[in-house]
């Protein structure tokens, strides 16, 4: 079995790694600044999504430098939780989730309440769900082929 | 090398748009603050509000304070000292921001005590012994009571007098008013009707600075 994978396979996986990488890092950035800079203060839910966000940067960062598909296997459960997270949450802003279900009023923020819509239709949670659902995308692409 | 290199320029260029982002945001944030209290005079300055120091001082700070805020709490050994230095030249006018749970029983009460004229005694009590009447960011009245000991305050005619109509306008005045000008944090200080460019002692210190300039007081 050999320890190294091929150039080939390395040299295949850096640009969806890439792309992935940069996606995590503009989601990051930008949750930084609604939370930091604008003030709105991230719920429970944003909460879970930002902790399965903020890492990709890191893991697929270490994973551009050398090429290394295997990264992949790091990243996917993470992206996966979150866009988990990001999906249930966009069910609940649009109402298909009853809000009652959901025990988010402890810190005072409210999950269902949407704080910002832009567009007429654009949402922090359908962001977020666009995010990791392009980097799942990338992700997969990235995935190592099976060698015959 | 070079893909080392791009993603390099990629990540400066992300977190470079960030700090432009931010810039233009606050910028943007700050005239607003600007722009709407100076149409909202009148909410900011009103006769009600508590005064400390000289009426004809060319300064004039008036701060949204909430009894049970950390941060005013904080801030207000520093606010003293900035008027000490300037015992003239600066007034400083309290308003009422009741953002924390169970602040509005310690406003009433504070109102009371102006009532006896120990407003400010009253305060500073207050303020230095927050610590053991609040709990998680909840204002609570019963213990309030210990503390006020050493005020020498009638503590009957303040708890009858905690109940007066007219300390229930004040405090409505100054919540209406807060909302006119979008006070949303606390302690927020506005110098001769202009709010800090940013939150902190330093720029309230370098606004009255300015505001002292302005008035040829300037030391």
């Amino acid at each position: 079995m050999p320890t190294a994978l091929p150039p080939a396979a390395s040299d295949r996986a850096w640009f969806p790694l890439f792309a992935a990488w940069t996606i995590a890092s503009i989601s990051t950035l930008g949750a930084l600044f609604l939370g930091e800079v604008m003030g709105l203060a991230p719920c429970v839910l944003c909460w879970y999504q930002r902790i399965f966000m903020f890492p990709l940067v890191l893991v697929l960062g270490a994973g551009l430098f050398p090429a290394d598909p295997r990264a992949v296997r790091y990243a996917l459960p993470l992206a996966l939780a979150g866009w988990l997270v990001a999906a249930y949450h966009l069910l609940l802003v649009s109402g298909f989730v009853p809000a009652s279900l959901v025990p988010c009023d402890a810190g005072g923020v409210s999950c269902s309440e949407v704080t910002v819509r832009w567009l007429g239709f654009i949402t922090i949670p359908l962001l977020s769900v666009a995010a990791f659902s392009l980097i799942l995308l990338a992700l997969v692409a990235a995935l190592p082929r099976k060698h015959p | 090398m070079n893909k080392k290199l791009f993603v390099a320029l990629v990540a400066l260029l992300l977190v470079a748009v960030f700090m432009g982002a931010t810039y233009v945001y606050r910028a943007e944030k700050a005239q607003q603050a600007v722009s709407l209290a100076a149409r909202n005079r009148d909410a900011l300055v009103r006769a009600h509000a508590p005064t400390l120091g000289p009426a004809q001082a060319p300064v004039h700070i008036v701060e949204f304070l909430d009894p049970a805020c950390e941060t005013c709490a904080a801030f207000w050994p520093l606010v003293k000292q900035l008027m000490a230095r300037h015992p003239r030249d600066v007034r400083l006018s309290i308003r009422y921001a009741p953002l924390h749970q169970g602040s509005l029983d310690v406003i009433r009460l504070l109102e009371a005590s102006r009532l006896q004229g120990r407003y400010w005694e009253t305060l500073e009590t207050l303020l230095r012994t927050q610590n053991a009447w609040t709990e998680h960011h909840t204002a609570r009245i019963e213990r309030v009571w210990p503390q006020l000991g050493g005020v020498g305050l009638d503590l009957a005619r303040l708890k009858a007098d905690m109940a007066s109509p007219a300390i229930e306008r004040l405090i409505e005045q100054d919540v209406r008013d807060l909302r006119a000008l979008n006070v949303s944090k606390t302690p927020e200080y506005f110098v001769n009707g202009r709010p800090l460019p940013e939150f902190g002692f330093d720029p309230l210190v370098a606004l009255v600075q300015q505001e002292l300039q302005a008035a040829g007081r300037a030391r």
